[in-house]
């Protein structure tokens, strides 16, 4: 790792305030990707700003039709919360799944976000959910915030603040893991408006990112069963091809996972 | 540099080191406590697992500065004196170790799992919750034997307290 | 037996360091002045070095040195050498190019050392590393033995053209030639035997101390073997005569064969500590274990095996090539020759043997013993052999074995193996027992109708440990003796060492060798410590690898044991007014048989060293030494048999059971025998299902962390139902024979045979991923 000064980050508005002071500065939430990146010296920021301890950051409330998720909530306590697992069981299930449990113990919803791994869990449910982020400047929907692989809307020292979850009829989350890092093969979420609208993100699995699939989604709404993705078709254009799985496997994992994981939303 | 003060093994303690020095390196090099092992580079083995705060986290994925003002539990914080924490001696009794190395790991995480399960733990959910930490030797068979082991016996001693 | 002595299941002595975070290891260890060494790596599978400008790293801070691979030319020290030397099959020696520790003129593989930086912290060295400018010209690279037999192939080094190290073969051509003539069936079969990479989970570390007024160097580092290694750093790397070099291997975190070879990461750190006149340490990260650690297995393998009308095995013909890497290292030219092709009559009887094998250079990492060595690419080889050739000939697999199984012993196979003794139907019909093989029709055809595809796959393995006899294995090239040395001193207060020239990284020797002296003494195991990995401290040793320990090691032991009883009597005898051959040894008493007289080992002990009252003539003291050279290897044997389903829509494999049924002759731990075993089949399935390391076209190891080579973790892996089947072997006075690599060798034959059964495809190679079984099932 490269030298690095390390300031932990009392309020949101002294973070913003450290940022703005440092040449290369980066935010530091949980730390379970940026310190990896940083050990293996691909990043080399100046400053790290740590979030994790800013109050206003952490917790998790109901709203009246959802729930707030503040973004240096760590992944356990997602998995945990009583109130996660009440409103929306497949985003408590779903944190249940990332990394390790002490990487669940450091990791956090906000960083996830805003590092927004190809392969990292908590898009599909963001995009999935319709969940809105927000920051300290403004407030982003979940459509307009994935910008292909590790790129998100936020601008420079932009800060997530929470994620706003609304409850859905219907959501589930099934996940085939990559054997050797654990990180999501491909891992599809299922949810169901009250309105009867079907959403649908797989991650993991697209060159671009988390994204939506729409054939899927008009099967689902049609018929809202494992059943009606049978006839499905998934191209296996733009989808990632690694070691771990072609395109046409991750094709087909979009179809089943997307079948488990509405069996498991009911 | 910074000076970081923090708890490890019920002594409070100050250091001067690097803002980069992660954890795990101020607990084996300035501290020469040396139980807590690095395994890996991706944060994956698991060999570093210590407890901060009563969480099982990776020293090796944190920043010493991170752990600035917590309270932190490394292996050899683990035993009262002579006498061993359940889990290091259901470890023993299964031979739940070979070599060693991913050992003290091993323990504080399944020392973790036993307090987030209490008695609720399967051989499924034990292996399932060891996923963070790579053993080489032992082909797992013991040390789920010994973490289901520790599971009884940590019951055991907490109705006798 | 006694309650700590042969066959119980003691729990381990060394745990309790390890287990409270006491443990020993290299990176451990401060010395007072240690500067860190980092090294420079080349990211090239295949380059020119132009030239090394330090002038800028030379400026940065704590920065002590930097040195490069032409100094450690211009110094003289020796090339990595190569132990065994393999004649191919027209007579010429193997064809070796030379591997120095850093690389002056041209790197062939990805992770090579090109120059080392020597600075006051690590952090430092790695900062100045960054500002070591290196001047590469890259030239192509041939990343595989396919690449590297084509016409026209870049070359790696003018000593081995066409990238051929040596053509070797073994058996009778015209014998088998003709059993094919008169073949009922000749089944045939294409594999592959994928590459891995050990990883121990210690990564491998080294310290090393010159002390100038002694002209004395000390090195610590992760062995599996110190001895060896101090004898291959004095008398072919010119680092410094024997008796000015100790090497000291403490606690070392795992090996599995990796840690048997001496890198240059430890000859430089002992030249570097020369040159700065520092202590020097380097401890690898795992990046560097993926790119530097000598790799396993890389065989690609045709196998035509011929039956008669009744099914039985008339002849087998198999050639092999075998990817070196880059360079030869220690041990790697035996691998696929004598610990390979010398174990492909498997348990079978196989009248007539031919195995062609041909060594290749290629640009990737050199490639050596892994847990098993040679003997996992036969029985992988056999075993799914003689499924494939089940199911061609319509038989059930587990007859067709019973009915081909070597039955009297001994038995002198085509291929140099003359196996001292084993029952092969006692092994698989416990396997066939435990895992109720009648029934498995049944519970297919059940799983069947809840969508998932079940399969049950058998592996009969036999294996080779404790290579030896030293004579035989220097008339086939070896450039060692495979011995194994112990002393025992019996102290004036009747406590007991044992210095052995084994090595335990994980064994539980410290357990396990105490037990043969409680044996012998009926003395608490709490008595007696065992001594090794020092070369101060221990007289001389081969290490601990192939399975060797108990059968070589032990038995060393049990030789000087017999010294010390002797002599002890005699003390004994004289302190009783007895008649030697009267005093027998029981609860650490020497007793007079018939009578109520004795005296106690302390009594004895004492007396040994006051000499006041000894047998005329005796010298004074209780210490005895034995070397001990086998006279023939011991061959573990046993039957795999593997359950399990495949979803067909993910192509992920779930086991149902997996049952063991081993014959390692007698057991002295049982517990411990049992871990090795776990461990092994660990091991094996990982091979199986998990592990395999890709490189690009170029020469780039895509597998280079944990990220993206598959360890078996917890969850991928069953609990193990393990019985044992035991003859005694006939070899050596303990009746044992070697359990370490057993699950390694036959687990990935019984996964992979029950994968194809249940998927009804035999196009498979591993790892079978579910990416690769899905592809199998769907086209």
């Amino acid at each position: 790792m490269y030298e690095t000064t390390y300031h932990r980050a009392s309020s949101v508005d002294d973070a913003v305030a450290l940022f703005g002071k440092g040449t290369e500065a980066k935010f530091l939430a949980g730390g379970q990707t940026l310190l990896p990146v940083m050990k293996q010296r691909l990043a080399a920021p100046s400053d790290v700003i740590d979030l994790s301890k800013v109050k206003e950051l952490i917790g998790i409330e109901p709203t009246g039709d959802g729930i707030v998720v503040r973004a240096a909530t760590t992944h356990y306590d997602v998995a945990t919360s009583n109130v996660v697992q009440k409103a929306i069981p497949a985003l408590a299930h779903l944190a249940s799944l990332i990394g390790d449990p002490a990487v669940r113990h450091r990791g956090t919803i906000g960083g996830s976000l805003a590092n927004n791994d190809p392969a990292a869990d908590y898009p599909a449910a963001v995009l999935a959910l319709g969940a809105t982020i927000k920051t300290n400047k403004r407030t982003i929907a979940a459509d307009d915030f994935f910008k292909g692989l590790f790129a998100t809307a936020l601008e420079d020292g932009e800060i997530i603040t929470a994620v706003s979850f609304p409850v859905q009829a219907k959501a589930g989350y099934a996940k085939f893991p990559n054997p050797a890092s654990r990180f999501a093969l491909t891992g599809v979420f299922v949810a169901r408006t009250p309105a009867g609208d079907v959403r649908v993100a797989a991650t993991g699995a697209s060159q671009s990112g988390v994204m939506r699939v729409g054939p899927i989604e008009a099967a689902l709404k049609a018929n809202w069963s494992a059943g009606a993705i049978d006839g499905v078709t998934i191209p296996s254009a733009g989808l990632l091809a690694d070691i771990h799985g072609s395109a046409a496997y991750r094709a087909n994992l979009i179809k089943v996972m997307a079948q488990r994981a509405v069996i498991t939303a009911g | 540099m910074s000076t970081i003060k923090l708890t490890v093994n019920g002594r409070a303690v100050s250091v001067d080191v690097e803002d980069r020095t992660l954890l795990v390196h101020l607990l084996r090099e300035n501290l020469n406590l040396t139980g807590t092992h690095i395994g890996c580079d991706t944060s994956q083995c698991g060999a570093c697992v210590v407890h901060v705060d009563g969480r099982a986290v990776k020293s090796c994925t944190m920043l010493a500065g991170q752990a600035a003002g917590s309270n932190v539990t490394t292996i050899e914080g683990l035993a009262k004196g002579d006498e061993l924490h359940p889990m290091q001696a259901a470890f023993r009794d299964n031979h739940g170790l070979q070599c060693g190395y991913c050992t003290p790991g091993m323990i504080m995480s399944a020392v973790d799992i036993v307090h987030r399960h209490g008695g609720k733990l399967d051989e499924e959910t034990v292996r399932h919750e060891l996923e963070g930490n790579i053993c080489r030797c032992t082909g797992y068979h013991n040390i789920v034997k010994a973490v289901l082991d520790a599971a009884s016996r940590m019951k055991v001693a907490q109705a006798a307290e | 037996m006694g309650v700590e002595g042969i066959g119980a299941s003691v729990v381990r002595k060394e745990d309790r360091r390890f287990i409270t975070g006491q443990g020993r290891y290299v990176d451990d260890i401060k010395m007072v002045g240690m500067s860190y060494a980092h090294f420079i790596r080349s990211p090239h599978a295949h380059a020119k070095v132009k030239g090394i400008d330090s002038a800028e790293a030379m400026k940065m801070p704590g920065v002590i040195a930097v040195l490069t691979g032409q100094q450690i030319v211009d110094d003289k020290v020796g090339n990595l050498i190569c132990g065994w030397a393999i004649t191919s099959k027209d007579g010429s020696p193997m064809k070796m190019g030379a591997w120095p520790a850093m690389a002056p003129e041209t790197v062939r593989f990805v992770g090579q050392a090109v120059a080392v930086v020597i600075a006051e912290t690590k952090n430092q060295a790695k900062d100045a590393a960054e500002a070591v400018v290196v001047n590469y010209e890259e030239l192509p690279a041939v990343p595989d033995i396919k690449a590297a037999l084509k016409a026209g192939a870049p070359q790696l080094h003018p000593e081995a053209p066409g990238n051929v190290v040596y053509d070797w073969h073994l058996g009778d051509e015209a014998a088998v030639k003709d059993a094919f003539s008169k073949a009922a069936n000749v089944v045939t079969l294409e594999l592959t035997n994928n590459r891995l990479v050990p990883n121990a989970m210690e990564p491998r570390a080294a310290i090393a101390h010159y002390d100038q007024a002694e002209e004395h160097y000390t090195l610590y580092t992760t062995s599996q073997n110190p001895h060896v290694a101090r004898l291959v750093l004095s008398a072919f790397y010119n680092i410094a005569p024997e008796h000015k070099l100790r090497v000291i291997a403490p606690d070392v975190g795992g090996g599995f064969g990796s840690k048997i070879y001496i890198y240059p990461e430890e000859m430089v750190a002992l030249w570097a500590s020369k040159k700065v006149n520092r202590p020097v340490k380097w401890t690898g990260d795992r990046s560097e274990a993926f790119l530097t650690d000598a790799h396993g297995r890389d065989h690609v393998s045709k196998a035509e095996m011929a039956f008669d009308k009744d099914n039985k095995i008339v002849g087998l013909r198999v050639k092999t090539h075998a990817n070196f890497g880059a360079y030869m290292s220690l041990f790697s030219s035996a691998v696929p020759t004598y610990l390979y092709a010398t174990l492909l009559s498997g348990q079978y009887v196989i009248p007539a043997i031919y195995a062609e094998v041909m060594g290749v250079y290629t640009n990737t990492t050199p490639v050596d013993a892994y847990r098993g060595a040679g003997r996992p690419e036969a029985s992988y080889l056999l075993e799914r052999m003689m499924e494939t050739a089940a199911r061609q000939l319509k038989v059930d697999p587990a007859e067709l074995r019973k009915k081909n199984f070597i039955t009297t012993f001994p038995y002198q196979t085509p291929v140099i193996m003359a196996y001292d003794i084993g029952d092969f139907h006692a092994s698989i019909d416990a396997a066939m027992k435990a895992i109720d093989y009648a029934g498995f029709p049944a519970r297919k055809a059940k799983a069947k109708g809840e969508g998932k595809l079940r399969g049950i796959g058998v592996s009969c393995y036999i294996e080779a440990c404790g290579i030896a006899p030293s004579k035989a294995v220097g008339s086939l090239g070896a450039g060692v003796g495979l011995w194994e040395s112990a002393e025992i001193r019996v102290n004036p207060v009747g406590t007991i060492e044992v210095l052995t020239g084994s090595h335990s990284h994980g064994q539980g020797h410290e357990t396990t060798f105490c037990q043969i002296i409680a044996e012998r003494l009926g003395v608490p195991v709490s008595q007696v410590s065992i001594v090794h990995g020092d070369t101060d401290k221990v007289q001389f040793g081969m290490g601990t690898y192939g399975s060797r320990s108990i059968a070589v090691g032990g038995t060393a032991i049990v030789k000087a044991m017999e010294k010390v009883e002797a002599k002890a009597k005699k003390i004994a005898a004289h302190a009783l007014e007895a008649s030697e051959s009267d005093i027998v040894i029981e609860n650490g008493e020497f007793k007079v048989t018939g009578t109520d007289k004795s005296i106690a080992l302390p009594m004895v002990a004492l007396a040994a060293y006051t000499a006041h009252n000894l047998p005329d003539g005796m010298e004074p003291g209780l210490k005895e030494t034995a070397f001990y050279d086998p006279t023939n290897f011991t061959f573990p044997a046993g039957a795999y048999i593997c359950e399990l389903e495949v979803d067909p829509g993910t192509g992920k494999t779930s086991f149902v059971n997996f049952v063991a049924a081993d014959d390692f002759g007698r057991l002295i731990n049982p517990m411990i025998v049992e871990g090795q075993v776990h461990g092994g089949l660990a091991q094996g399935i990982g091979q199986a299902l998990l592990e395999g390391v890709v490189y690009d076209g170029t020469g780039q190891l895509v597998t280079a962390s944990f990220m993206d080579y598959t360890m078996p973790r917890a969850d991928d892996l069953p609990s193990f139902q393990l019985s044992h089947t035991p003859t005694l072997c006939p070899g050596n006075p303990l009746g044992v024979k070697g359990c370490g690599e057993a699950g390694a060798i036959g687990a990935s034959a019984a996964v992979i045979n029950a994968i194809t059964d249940a998927i009804g495809n035999n196009k498979l190679e591993m790892p079978a991923t579910p990416d690769r079984v899905w592809h199998a099932i769907h086209g």
